[in-house]
């Protein structure tokens, strides 16, 4: 991978269900003002707006990166938590740990990674247990 | 169809937006609690009919674009929310019938779902 034309950090706070969504949302202006293509942006959004829910539901905090070089765009989600137990398990739909809370939010259905593969070209999630979990999400855009 | 008619079939309060009712017109409509299923299964120009009040309904609709968004059940989100979505200019409304009925009478009115999809002439 070149080194990216463009690179912005949007912090993102465990537990925090106001703001929650305030960095996929900045994500989502940042292409908008670059000019990237409609489709495009709503991938990243989805998978960027699952990837911060995420972070706030499971970890004390983390952050979404955003790398937009010529032809590719990549967010990478980084949080410290628990970090995923089984990470086939969890990519499963309908599988999940989330909490009552979470459902009360419209969330934590098991469908937040299933829906981040949807949306990308590729998809790399690293986690250890207790120390928290990387996913590395890259959007071909041609 | 537009936001003035949806809202007339559904004799819905207008929470925010009720200058634009005239001029949106959503294509389709989808109806769902869950938000994760709202943003794989809609496309744009979506009208959302939910029961969900929290500010994560509104993230949802700044996320994929929303036309607008129906509470039902007579619920209404609490004034920080509907403060969140006015900021977004997101049209906002309120019906007292259930989620079945909304969609029910919307659909005999012409407007369909998200998916494309039809089990006629199967």
């Amino acid at each position: 991978m070149s080194a990216p034309r463009m690179s912005l950090d949007f912090p993102v706070t465990g537990g925090d269900f106001i703001a929650a969504g305030e960095a996929a949302s900045k994500i989502k202006k940042t292409l908008r003002q670059l000019g990237i293509d409609a489709a495009v942006i709503r991938r990243v959004s989805i998978a960027s707006y699952e990837a911060e829910m995420n972070i706030v539901l499971h970890a004390r905090r983390g952050r979404l990166v955003l790398q937009v070089e010529e032809g590719e765009i990549r967010v990478i989600a980084e949080d410290e938590g628990p970090g995923i137990d089984d990470i086939e398990q969890a990519m499963q739909e309908g599988f999940s740990t989330a909490s009552d809370l979470a459902r009360e939010m419209g969330f934590g259905a098991g469908m937040g990674l299933p829906n981040m593969k949807k949306c990308t070209d590729e998809i790399i999630i690293e986690s250890e247990k207790n120390l928290g979990t990387r996913v590395v999400m890259r959007f071909l855009n041609k | 169809m537009n936001l003035r008619e949806i809202q007339k079939i559904l004799n819905a309060e207008v929470l925010v937006g009720e200058e634009v009712l005239d001029q949106i017109e959503p294509r389709c409509v989808c109806g769902s609690d869950l938000m994760s299923d709202v943003l794989t299964f809609t496309k744009e120009k979506t009208l959302l009919l939910t029961g969900l009040t929290n500010s994560q309904v509104i993230r949802t609709a700044d996320m994929i674009d929303l036309s607008a968004v129906v509470f039902v059940r007579g619920k209404k989100p609490p004034p920080e929310v509907i403060e969140m979505a006015r900021k977004n200019n997101l049209p906002l409304l309120s019906t007292v019938l259930p989620l079945y009925e909304t969609c029910g009478l919307l659909y005999m009115a012409g407007l369909k779902g998200c998916s494309g999809l039809s089990l006629t002439g199967r």
